[in-house]
């Protein structure tokens, strides 16, 4: 399907980006109109993807994070969260709720049960040692409709 | 993102403002904390009130205060929680380990504090 518009954001993986990463995204989607709880989904989904990549897929340094959003017909919205990182070795299990590696973070394990949740589509490719991809797709729906 | 805190009684109450990330989260955990030991209270609010933005690292938060408080016997409560904030929260059973107390009707949500 043909891309009505796009965007391509790279930044260094310091937490301080997790805030400019969801807002950018966010600015970017404004034409459509989301509500609120769309809005929220859809800032929350890549502030959970975006920090994975600096606490797990750089966990050791900082590296590149690239996002790039689409704004497809019909109010399709997909986005992609990719790192060179050190990747994940079970994806299936890394996605099971409450599953962390993180053992001093207090992280909840929740990162992609949330994007799960939150979005409508989730999509996850990871070669350990060459990082990781994430994938995810929602449909805004016109308010008018 | 920042916190107030005020400790009346038993009862300590966080007033949280601004956006709740990984990023801000580790510093509110240790402001909490701190007072926390030291006043060892019966009750802890944590008030979302202010709070714009919230993702899994307010779970985190949550649950980290959840298991302090419980190591001297104290409860914790949630207070003005918007609904996006509920959807995070719900997805990680956080009401089963926490009273959160709705907003009434009409009610107006206390913000920041100054």
């Amino acid at each position: 399907m043909k891309a009505i518009n796009e965007m391509k954001l790279t930044v260094p993986s310091r937490s301080a980006n997790e805030g400019f990463a969801r807002a950018a995204v966010a600015a970017f989607i404004a034409p459509l109109d989301p509500t609120i709880g769309e809005l929220a989904d859809i800032k929350t989904a890549v502030s959970e993807a975006v920090t994975n990549c600096i606490v797990h897929a750089y966990r050791d340094g900082i590296g590149v994070i690239y996002i790039q959003a689409k704004i497809l017909e019909q109010g399709r919205v997909v986005i992609r969260v990719r790192d060179t990182g050190c990747g994940i070795e079970d994806v299936k299990k890394a996605m099971e709720p409450l599953f962390t590696t993180c053992e001093n973070g207090e992280r909840a394990g929740l990162g992609f049960a949330v994007m799960e949740s939150f979005m409508d589509k989730l999509r996850v490719s990871s070669r350990p040692g060459r990082g990781t991809t994430v994938t995810m797709e929602k449909t805004i729906l016109s308010k008018g409709a | 993102m920042d916190v107030q805190l005020t400790v009346e009684e038993e009862t300590m109450t966080a007033f949280l403002s601004g956006e709740i990330d990984h990023h801000g989260a580790g510093e509110i955990r240790r402001k909490i904390d701190e007072m926390a030991q030291r006043v060892r209270p019966q009750k802890m609010i944590l008030d979302f009130g202010g709070v714009t933005f919230m993702d899994s690292s307010g779970i985190g938060l949550v649950m980290g205060r959840y298991r302090l408080l419980q190591s001297f016997g104290g409860a914790l409560c949630l207070r003005h929680v918007s609904s996006p904030l509920k959807k995070v929260m719900r997805l990680a059973g956080l009401d089963r380990i926490a009273q959160i107390e709705d907003t009434r009707p009409g009610e107006k949500q206390e913000g920041k504090r100054s």
